[in-house]
């Protein structure tokens, strides 16, 4: 089976946010919430490179690792979901995730946080495929139509690339050595560098990593 | 000047096609890979990269922290072996202590007068930061051991529930915590100055292990050991509620990292405060007998005065404090 992965090409990036505004559009991502961003290192400065970042569906969640009410999951194609039924919004996946992709509404104005929201690779959350419960919660669920995420689908320059990871790598590496040069692939050995858990995992189930 | 300003774009103009070709062309170098498998993915990540973002949240422009590991590794296991080593720990030295030692009597027996000790405020204070202070624990300890604790016994969906209320119960009881702290720190910071006869007391260890008993060193209100427990109480308690309050406002101060950080002290806090309200919960009740009675209905007994706060017994008789007995002249 294929293990889903994303890659930023920051050679091929050119900072034009359409996945940003693909991603709020497709999935009508409430104000304030950022699934995807585009981050600028080296602004204005020789060797400015613009990454697309959003969750990695990293291999071993540390967001699940420190989940207290332990709401997360991960499916047989390595994509990382979570139940919002199960989150309390109490912020812990923030403060362990690498690429600060957990979101959460802000609900009063005492900074109270509404359950957490993030980056679902389109591919919906824990409720039946493409039902209406699961859209309203986590939008819509372009895998299960068998459609690749909306962020990479619509990249004008391919720098953003989602799928099967060997698939991506290969296209990368290939375009690599046809230009001359790559730095790597954005976060993938901070996301993807430690062993995959092998099997896919769900509340409850073993190797979640912080039960 | 406008020849030299026309000049100096046609220079520009001519200059800017090879400027530009520089950049977009590049040659394949000697770095350049020559085979697919020379071009890396798994570039080692070990500091924070930090950028800039145009959405209006900051703290997004952090790229890639790998401060989060430590942080789940803290809060997956070291947090937990703190609370609980802490805990089961002093639990277990109290446990040893009790077989040892067992209820520490009052040696002269009860006298049946009476002698003021703590007044209705002194109470409320204590009452109101000890209540505060219990379910603040408790609602702490479930969302740090729930998930290997409580979740294979109920499951999920029932400690979602639980662990919502535990959190906000945990946020909203920090304020009559704060505000029996503050009554506390006012009421007897006099009381808890450390003074020259608290270094006797350490020393004897306020004779707890003198099981003949009654061999107590001179103490004022507040024996040296009390005067730890307040200091810890107060001291640690100060921080707990900074941390605290700071992580109910995420990222209003402190990025990414201080949210850590404060996350650690809070915890660290925690372990060592629970363990020492747990001494102190043991040696106010079962571990002495009287004790209660200060805190439970505000007096004590007059031989329980004398055997363990001497001088505060003779300040109190003094004033006239003590029931049935007129004040010294």
């Amino acid at each position: 089976m294929a293990r889903m992965k994303f890659l930023c090409d920051a050679e091929r990036c050119i900072e034009c946010n359409a996945c940003v505004t693909a991603c709020k559009n497709e999935h009508e991502v409430p104000w304030g919430i950022n699934r995807r961003r585009l981050v600028t290192l080296n602004d204005g400065k020789p060797g400015e490179r613009s990454i697309s970042m959003a969750c990695m569906h990293c291999n071993d969640p540390p967001c699940a690792a420190v989940c207290p009410v332990d709401c997360f999951l991960q499916t047989a194609d390595g994509v990382v979901l979570h139940s919002k039924d199960l989150c309390i919004g109490c912020g812990y996946c923030f403060y362990a995730c690498p690429f600060g992709a957990p979101q959460y509404p802000r609900t009063t104005d005492f900074g109270s946080r509404g359950k957490m929201d993030k980056c679902t690779f389109c591919a919906g959350g824990p409720e039946p495929d493409g039902s209406v419960e699961e859209y309203q919660k986590y939008g819509a669920n372009r895998l299960a139509e068998g459609k690749l995420p909306l962020c990479a689908e619509m990249c004008s320059t391919r720098a953003l690339m989602a799928g099967d990871g060997a698939v991506l790598a290969d296209i990368y590496q290939e375009r690599s050595l046809r230009r001359g040069y790559g730095s790597g692939a954005p976060g993938w050995s901070t996301a993807y560098g430690r062993n995959d858990r092998g099997s896919p995992f769900g509340p409850g189930g073993p190797g979640t990593g912080g039960a | 000047m406008r020849p030299l300003h026309a000049l100096l774009l046609l220079i520009v103009l001519l200059a800017a096609p090879t400027f530009a070709q520089a950049q977009l062309y590049q040659v394949p170098g000697q770095n350049s890979p020559t085979t697919k498998e020379q071009v890396p993915l798994y570039v080692p990540q070990d500091d924070k990269v930090i950028g800039r973002v145009s959405i209006p949240d900051e703290k997004l422009a952090v790229l890639v922290q790998p401060e989060g590991r430590e942080w789940r590794e803290w809060r997956s296991h070291t947090l937990r072996l703190a609370i609980g080593g802490l805990a089961i720990g002093m639990t277990a030295v109290l446990a040893i202590f009790f077989l040892y030692r067992g209820t520490i009597r009052i040696h002269g027996g009860r006298s049946r007068r009476l002698v003021l000790r703590f007044n209705w405020a002194d109470r409320f204070a204590h009452w109101t930061t000890a209540v505060s202070f219990l379910i603040m624990a408790l609602t702490g300890v479930i969302l740090t051991f729930g998930r290997p604790l409580l979740i294979p016994l109920i499951g999920h969906q029932a400690f979602t529930p639980l662990a919502e209320y535990a959190k906000s119960l945990h946020n909203f009881v920090s304020v009559p915590f704060v505000v029996g702290l503050l009554m506390i720190l006012a009421l007897w910071l006099r009381d808890n100055v450390p003074e020259k006869a608290d270094w006797i007391w350490i020393r004897t260890a306020g004779g707890l292990f003198s099981k003949a008993g009654g061999h107590h060193p001179e103490a004022g209100r507040f024996n040296a050991g009390q005067k730890m427990v307040f200091w810890s109480i107060v001291l640690g308690g100060i921080g707990m509620a900074a941390t605290g309050y700071l992580m109910m406002v995420p990222f209003a101060f402190t990025g990414i990292g201080g949210m850590q950080i404060m996350h650690v002290i809070h915890g660290l806090l925690a372990a060592g405060l629970i363990a020492a309200v747990i001494g102190h919960i043991y040696i106010g009740t079962i571990g002495m007998e009287g004790a209660f009675d200060a805190m439970g209905c505000g007096v004590v007994d007059e031989n329980w005065a004398m055997e363990h706060h001497r001088r505060w017994y003779e300040e109190q008789l003094r004033k006239g404090y003590v029931e049935g007995r007129q004040p010294a002249e």
